[in-house]
């Protein structure tokens, strides 16, 4: 049986970080069949999150992103050529080009786009940006590299404000409009969403929150000039980038029976895609931003997670299982984290903010801009955020794993009286902010956002 | 015997060549140890880094009531550690610095160079002596800016202030600590004055970039200064001497490896992280709660000192595959040879960088070599654990 499952023919669907360290990582684990790995760039495998940071600076080519290999993974690649269709009984991947690719186990990795601005022809003036893929980023490093007048950025998401902090380290008048209360308010709740708020307009952003942008100008040639926004107001700009969170790329699977929606395609703890029936296949893994996976941290929501993090660890996880028997196979249970560099701070956070009630500054102040803020959920922590302490962190990943209960015990040298006293945490409802959820908790949401129907009498 | 008396064990100067056994049996009798003397021993890997990144838990003294004059950031807690740790930082790596070790590799190779003409083949050599402890030093001093000729005024310092470090589990250690404070205040008079003489002649070494810092918030106080130059000045050559020359001793006990690394010279970083695991020159660190601490169903007591194995940790069963092997191409090979969490070993890009030059150069020559004396005689200090003298012959 074993045996079986290192031979035969593997076709990974994605060509980024996912689909890279799943092809490593099926050829460590001993896979030494064919591996074809496709993916709609014609550029080998890079790296994201340089692109909304050094790369906006300067400070490196768009181009030079290229994600190392750990290991030669052997594989075709058919690059630049874009899946269309999925033929789950007949075991074939359908191409843009004709081919269809047999495959006896397939991987599907198809990332997320970049939302595109909703009307087509003010997204198609020139100057408006998205930021996902290499090429958006060296055309919008281009741009600010030749000094335009002001950047408007539309969603203060951590995109939308790695690149607000670019333009002013480059210093470029940037202007940020969020329909929510502040930056970041979606993923990390109302306290530390005051912090970034405070951190953007004290880095001279021009910060408008709790509106929205309703239509983009251009001129008689075509060219960006402007936006008008919902308080009636209008702003001046050469270059608009459009950062309303990502699109998951699933409309390939529309006929090919799995259960692929908006948040991803949903699969079990062991990467293997469910159906639309809710009956977990057994040649199909899903793997990365594309999935949606249940956390038993997280009373078994299913995430959908934009992860570095998780790309590479759901990769290794579903890559392992595809060349592995039943009882060998393993859980992708790895805690959520990501990262974020803007405005001089490091912010690292471990868990799922959102899925909290309480939070606490644990160590550090606000005041400070060096802080641990610690989330709590029915009095058990699920996640920490720090700024500029990520050397605490993994204390915290303990206390989740543990499900230590929440407020974490008193004693830190560094534990201002603040975190005595628990405050809401201040998650909002996704559905209010401008830029997408980072983490989307598509199961039943924490308490105060659940409708709760009870019986009469 | 009772493991109670397992740190008087360890620090026994008779254990000194050989300590393993005793933390095989230290993690046998449990994750949390305590000690005839009050004090508890934890050897055990995933509790030792759970304690170091814990928040609850001290480096200073001071926590247990002991009586200090401003710490080094070495032994304080966060805030105070971060601020101070930062500005040392700047002068010394990333964001501020981000090349300034990285731009000593080829001085680096020079210096190892120069000390390795003096080896001839069929003369006995000592590694210590002449080769494991000048490096360091000589590199330290060009870093720092430190007279390279003062070598033996601070050498003798340097042993009181060590020694007064060490982990003692013996009653009356009053006298050496006298000492070792006189010595901290002497070095860090010396040091201060170094730096006096650069203040606003600058040049291109650490002392000149702490007093020349045009930002008066981010200038060191002159207590500050003289505490983090000694910190700097000790911990940049203490235990990089001991790493270098464990290394040599490990290769020459394993020739297969040493065979190895001298065909594919490649592996050289991954066998310094192996070395940093194996026979790490760091072999324990002292911790205090701050409040009464849970850890693994003991409680410990706020104010109880707490000795952290880490060398044990190192070789624990259940976080490194057959532990007491000495393998240079170890995958996934997360030591505690530079600690772990808040003070995590500041110097460690140095010192993988001193290891692998002096180990890169050396290695080709010991074709031949073997051991005068094994094992050799070691230092008193069982805490920066390594020999006195490593005699070879080439």
């Amino acid at each position: 049986m074993a045996g079986d499952l290192r031979e035969g023919r593997i076709v990974v669907v994605g060509a980024s970080l996912a689909g890279l360290r799943a092809a490593e990582t099926l050829r460590e684990e001993g896979f030494t069949g064919s591996l074809t790995v496709v993916g709609d760039e014609p550029c080998p495998p890079y790296d994201r999150p340089p692109l909304s940071k050094q790369v906006l600076l300067g400070q490196v080519a768009a181009d030079t992103t290229g994600l190392p290999m750990r290991r030669n993974p052997e594989a075709e690649w058919r690059l630049g050529v874009r899946a269309t269709g999925l033929d789950p009984m007949g075991k074939r991947v359908l191409l843009a080009d004709g081919d269809a690719l047999p495959y006896d186990r397939l991987l599907i990795a198809t990332g997320t786009r970049a939302r595109p601005w909703p009307h087509p022809e003010e997204a198609a003036l020139d100057g408006v940006f998205t930021l996902r893929t290499r090429d958006d980023a060296a055309g919008l490093a281009e741009r600010l590299a030749a000094g335009p007048r002001r950047v408007l950025v539309i969603g203060a998401g951590f995109t939308g404000s790695e690149i607000a902090s670019a333009c002013r380290e480059r210093g470029l008048d940037v202007t940020v409009t969020e329909r929510g209360p502040a930056p970041l308010v979606g993923a990390l709740g109302g306290t530390l969403a005051k912090l970034a708020a405070a951190m953007q307009r004290n880095h001279g952003v021009d910060l408008r929150c709790g509106v929205t942008v309703t239509a983009l100008r251009g001129d008689s040639s075509g060219r960006f000039t402007g936006a008008d926004l919902s308080d009636g107001s209008r702003v001046e700009a050469d270059v608009c980038v459009v950062a309303l969170g990502a699109v998951r790329n699933v409309e390939w699977l529309a006929d090919s029976g799995l259960a692929a929606g908006p948040r991803g395609i949903a699969c079990d703890a062991g990467c293997r895609a469910f159906t639309m029936y809710g009956i977990v296949t057994d040649d199909v893994f899903v793997a990365g931003d594309v999935s949606r996976f249940p956390h038993p941290l997280f009373g078994y929501q299913m995430l959908s997670l934009e992860h570095w993090g998780n790309a590479v660890a759901q990769a290794e996880v579903a890559a392992h299982n595809m060349v592995s028997p039943g009882p060998l196979r393993r859980p992708h249970l790895a805690l959520p984290t990501f990262w974020s560099s803007q405005f001089g701070l490091n912010i690292k956070s471990v868990g799922v903010p959102t899925f909290s009630d309480h939070v606490v500054i644990a160590q550090g102040s606000l005041e400070t801009r060096r802080l641990a803020m610690v989330y709590g959920y029915q009095g058990r922590v699920t996640a920490a955020v720090t700024v500029d302490m990520a050397k605490s962190l993994e204390y915290y990943q303990h206390l989740i794993e543990t499900a230590a209960p929440f407020p974490p015990a008193s004693g830190a040298a560094d534990r201002p009286l603040a975190a005595e006293i628990p405050v809401p945490s201040d998650v909002p409802d996704p559905k209010g902010l401008s830029h997408g959820p980072t983490v989307a908790l598509t199961g039943y949401l924490p308490d105060r956002r659940l409708t709760m129907v009870q019986p009469a009498g | 015997m009772a493991a109670d008396t397992l740190l008087e064990r360890i620090t026994d100067y008779a254990n000194r060549p050989n300590p393993y056994p005793l933390y095989a049996e230290l993690r046998e009798a449990g994750p949390v140890v305590p000690q005839a003397d009050g004090s508890y021993l934890i050897g055990t890997y995933h509790e030792i880094t759970a304690l170091l990144h814990d928040p609850r838990i001290s480096a200073d003294p001071r926590s247990r009531g002991e009586t200090m004059h401003e710490p080094p950031f070495l032994r304080l807690d966060d805030p105070e550690h971060h601020r101070l740790r930062t500005l040392a930082m700047r002068p010394f790596g990333p964001p501020h610095s981000p090349g300034r070790i990285d731009a000593m590799r080829g001085e680096i190779a020079r210096i190892t160079e120069e000390l390795l003409t003096a080896f001839e083949a069929g003369r006995q050599v000592d590694i210590v002596d002449d080769f494991a402890y000048p490096l360091p030093v000589t590199v330290i001093c060009r870093l720092l800016g430190v007279p390279r000729e003062d070598e033996p005024l601070f050498r003798a310092w340097s042993d009181a202030v060590v020694a007064s470090a060490d982990v003692t589990p013996e009653d009356d250690s009053t006298e050496r600590d006298r000492t070792g404070e006189q010595a901290r205040i002497e070095m860090g008079q010396y040091l201060v004055d170094l730096a006096e003489q650069r203040r606003g002649r600058p040049s291109d070494d650490m002392l000149s970039a702490f007093v020349n810092e045009p930002d008066p918030a981010l200038r060191l106080s002159r207590a500050e200064l003289a505490e983090t130059a000694v910190l700097l000045l000790i911990a940049g050559h203490e235990t990089t001497v001991n790493l270098i020359t464990n290394g040599v001793l490990t290769l020459l006990r394993h020739p297969g490896h040493l065979d190895q690394l001298r065909r594919k010279p490649g592996l050289l970083p991954q066998a310094v992280e192996e070395l940093l695991r194996y026979e790490p020159p760091v072999h324990m660190r002292e911790r205090i709660p701050l409040a009464d601490m849970d850890v693994a169903g003991t409680t410990i007591p706020q104010g109880t000192p707490v000795v952290l194995v880490l060398a044990s940790g190192n070789r624990d069963p259940k976080r490194f595959q057959d532990p007491d092997r000495f393998d240079p191409t170890r995958p996934d090979n997360q030591h505690l040879g530079f600690g772990s969490g808040i003070h995590l070993c500041y110097g460690a890009p140095l010192a993988r960088i001193e290891a692998q030059a002096a180990l890169g150069a050396l290695i080709p020559r010991l074709g031949t070599a073997r051991l005068v004396q094994d094992p050799p005689p070691y230092r008193q200090n069982a805490m920066l654990r390594g020999p006195r003298h490593l005699p070879i012959h080439i």
